[in-house]
């Protein structure tokens, strides 16, 4: 009996589905529904954002003017930067895991056919992620310009698609290119760095834009709008597909559609050789330069542990620093509505707070709910408050070895600025690190990405800390009494955040 | 006066939704080779994490080496290893690098355990791989190096469960032969295993658990006599184990 391409369909949705509920709801099934619950919430929240960027779009008519255009397609590929981001760490993640490999490839099916209904699998997932993203914005401009724009989510889910595909075709690339083991790497540095492209771009869009968004400011420089081409070119067809023109719409769908079957055809029948090729990997490199054994206390071993191990995994190192791309958009907003005032400096200072405390919290995860050899630590003749305090100490040592430097450089400009900076680093730091303690739920290392799905309130605590403390940090650096204000703040939410964790640990 | 024994366990117990280990009363002289046997379920490895420190027991005691391990825990660990079935390494750290860390856990002087870490290196068919981050290694080659680091600090006991789960029949040997050099040497060996060949080789005394209760424990003969049949360690442990099925039936 021939294995029908719809029986494979429907066991990679029902894998596909289950891997995506054990990622938002962090491996537990019972919450499930709290999970749904929240994205929803999320999800009718962004409307708000959405109707005052987009609220008067809506009205616009199908055949508007270049700068309408212009702006629509913006929009478009920073979403299709998302979408491309989260497709490449979805196959790269695919590509780099054994799996069900050997079970798939030593069956009598073929390789085309298999790996074919993989790459859709994925695509549709990541379509789905596109329709859901664009639902704030597609929804808003529905209510307000009528049902044409429902053509939005059609384009969403096609962008998806092609996306997605792109994602095999560029991993793959890479893959013969630079080899399996340099390609996991930087397939996901660039995965990142793309999310990140367009998580800033968004935001220094809504920054610049902000209040006077709509139609009528809908303002793209006229030099630009004046060089681009005109209405009726092909570039715009995406744009025009997101407007409701059907023609449009019809080769949007059907360019996806192709690109989705190109790929297929030309990567499907060699993708599970590169992917065994990818989880065969030979040992990793040699050190030539072994060294005697360090003395040393125990603290000095757990300490030096935890640099080499965050030293060595480049992945998680840049998945660590990608997060202070994340703070540019803020740094833009603060010079914007503070640095004619209050100074630069300020900003400077809460920026880096900001940062240090983000920067804090995940090292923290790494360290304490990242540990490999939980059973070793924990069987070692070491009081666990003293493990918790060395591995705290090597956070923070981690933190002001990346932040410490720019700290000493604000000294040289304003020694006060630098010490309400190197204080606010600090008490941010400490606190994240301290959340992290409260929340630690045992977990790998190469589960960093999805830390966040484990607590929510641990997350939400951290952002808001962090705030609190940058404010603090920047108001005391400002002059300000009401940096006071800002320290209770910090420390109400610290002490909120506590009574809800599942572990009231004491920090040292 | 008789040395303290290695372990000693009274009225030991842990329920979890039902009770895995029932008033559990053990002991395991010093110098001994001793293997724990059980069916799935039996509760072995919910004793010996108890033992180990990575349980809190319901009930009873724990003396290792004459030490309070529920008192005074931290003086009770820097004696004993504990080797699990999953090796516990850094797949970013080299074997030699993990090694440093485990004497360093455990306050090795550092040039001893350098010596220590070589030697064990060596004995465990090591060298070849000494550079190599431990990310690219087998199941056997990771048992290896989490063995070596149970055995860097020279511990008095060492417990393991299940050590020779997926490891091939060379790398077994290795893993036996050290094991039986420490026993040699004067250590303590407690070991789960379900491959019963090997506690009829290398055991001196086997204990049975079933559901939480030991049901014999002494030598191959005298488990023979309890069963009251010959043959095999195997022919012995399940007569035991079904015996005790239909007197709690």
């Amino acid at each position: 009996m021939r294995v029908s391409l719809g029986w494979l369909a429907r066991h990679e949705f029902r894998l596909t589905w289950r891997d995506w509920q054990s990622m938002i709801t962090a491996g537990n099934k019972r919450d499930l529904g709290t999970a749904l619950t929240v994205l929803l919430v999320v999800g009718l929240a962004l409307h708000l954002p959405a109707y005052a960027l987009l609220g008067k779009l809506g009205g616009v008519p199908v055949a508007p003017d270049v700068s309408t255009y212009i702006a629509i397609s913006l929009i478009a590929c920073l979403y299709t930067s998302l979408l491309l981001s989260q497709a490449m760490e979805s196959v790269t993640r695919t590509l780099y895991s054994r799996g069900d490999l050997d079970l798939v490839m030593s069956s009598p099916v073929s390789a085309l056919r298999l790996f074919s209904v993989r790459i859709l699998a994925n695509a549709v997932l990541i379509a789905l992620l596109g329709m859901m993203f664009a639902a704030p914005l597609v929804d808003v401009l529905t209510l307000t310009g009528g049902v044409r724009w429902l053509a939005g989510y059609a384009v969403a889910a096609a962008v998806g698609l092609a996306a997605s595909a792109l994602a095999v075709a560029i991993t793959i690339g890479l893959f013969r290119l630079l080899g399996p083991r340099r390609t996991r790497i930087v397939a996901q540095i660039v995965a990142a760095l793309i999310g990140a492209a367009f998580a800033i771009g968004i935001q220094v869009i809504a920054i610049l834009y902000y209040g006077t968004l709509g139609r009528s400011s809908f303002v793209i420089p006229p030099d630009l709008a004046a060089r681009a081409p005109g209405p009726d070119s092909a570039v715009w067809l995406p744009a025009r597909a997101v407007m409701g023109d059907p023609l449009a719409l019809a080769i949007v769908i059907a360019a996806a559609a192709a690109i989705v079957i190109v790929v297929m055809l030309v990567f499907a029948p060699r993708l599970g050789e590169h992917s065994l090729a990818a989880t065969d990997l030979p040992p990793a490199s040699r050190h030539h330069h072994r060294r005697a054994f360090a003395p040393g206390s125990v603290a000095a071993a757990l300490r030096h542990k935890e640099w080499r191990l965050l030293r060595r995994d480049p992945w998680l190192v840049s998945q660590t620093l990608t997060q202070l791309l994340y703070l540019i958009p803020a740094a833009l907003l603060l010079m914007r509505n503070l640095g004619q005032t209050t100074g630069v400096l300020v900003v400077l200072v809460m920026v880096l707070v900001t940062v240090g405390a983000q920067l804090g919290g995940a090292l923290a995860w790494l360290a304490v709910s990242g540990e490999d050899a939980p059973e070793l630590i924990a069987t070692a003749p070491v009081a666990s408050r003293a493990v918790t305090r060395a591995k705290v100490e090597a956070v923070i040592a981690a933190v002001a070895t990346v932040l410490g430097p720019l700290v000493i450089g604000l000294a040289f400009l304003s020694p006060l600025h630098a010490i309400a900076a190197a204080l606010g680093l600090l008490c941010g730091a400490v606190s994240t690190i301290q959340i992290q303690l409260w929340f630690r739920a045992q977990a790998k290392r190469s589960h960093f990405r999805r830390r966040h799905t484990s607590s929510r309130i641990a997350t939400f605590g951290e952002a808001l800390v962090s705030f609190s403390w940058a404010s603090a940090a920047g108001l005391a650096a400002a002059g300000t009494w009401f940096a006071a204000v800002s320290v209770a703040t910090a420390l109400i939410i610290l002490i909120a955040v506590r009574a809800v964790s599942p572990r009231k640990a004491a920090l040292v | 006066m008789d040395s303290p024994p290695a372990l000693a366990v009274r009225g030991l117990s842990k329920a979890f939704d039902r009770p895995a280990v029932d008033r559990l009363d053990l002991t395991i002289r010093a110098g001994e080779f001793y293997a724990l046997l059980g069916p799935n379920g039996a509760g072995k490895t919910t004793t010996l994490r108890m033992v180990v420190g990575l349980l809190k027991p319901d009930a009873g005691t724990i003396s290792v080496g004459g030490v309070d391990a529920l008192a005074d825990p931290i003086d009770a660990k820097r004696q004993m290893a504990w080797v699990s079935d999953e090796p516990m390494i850094y797949d970013k750290l080299t074997p030699l690098e993990y090694l440093e860390f485990v004497a360093g856990l455990w306050n090795v002087e550092a040039t001893k355990a350098e010596r220590t870490a070589n030697e064990l290196i060596d004995w465990l068919g090591l060298r070849p791989h000494v550079d190599e981050r431990c990310e690219g290694f087998s199941r056997g080659m990771r048992q290896k190096v989490a063995l070596a680091g149970a055995l860097v600090h020279d511990p008095k006991l060492i417990i393991l469960d299940e050590p020779l789960t997926g490891l091939d029949a060379g790398t077994a040997r290795q893993v036996k032969d050290l094991l039986h050099a420490r026993v040699q040497a004067g250590g303590t060996v407690i070991m789960t295993t379900h491959i019963l060949e090997v506690a009829e080789r290398m055991a001196e005394r086997i204990g049975v658990l079933s559901s939480g209760h030991l049901i014999a424990e002494g030598t191959l003969a005298e488990l023979r006599l309890r069963a009251g049949r010959g043959g095999s360690l195997e022919d012995v442990f399940l007569t035991l184990v079904a015996d005790n099925s239909t007197a709690a039936a």
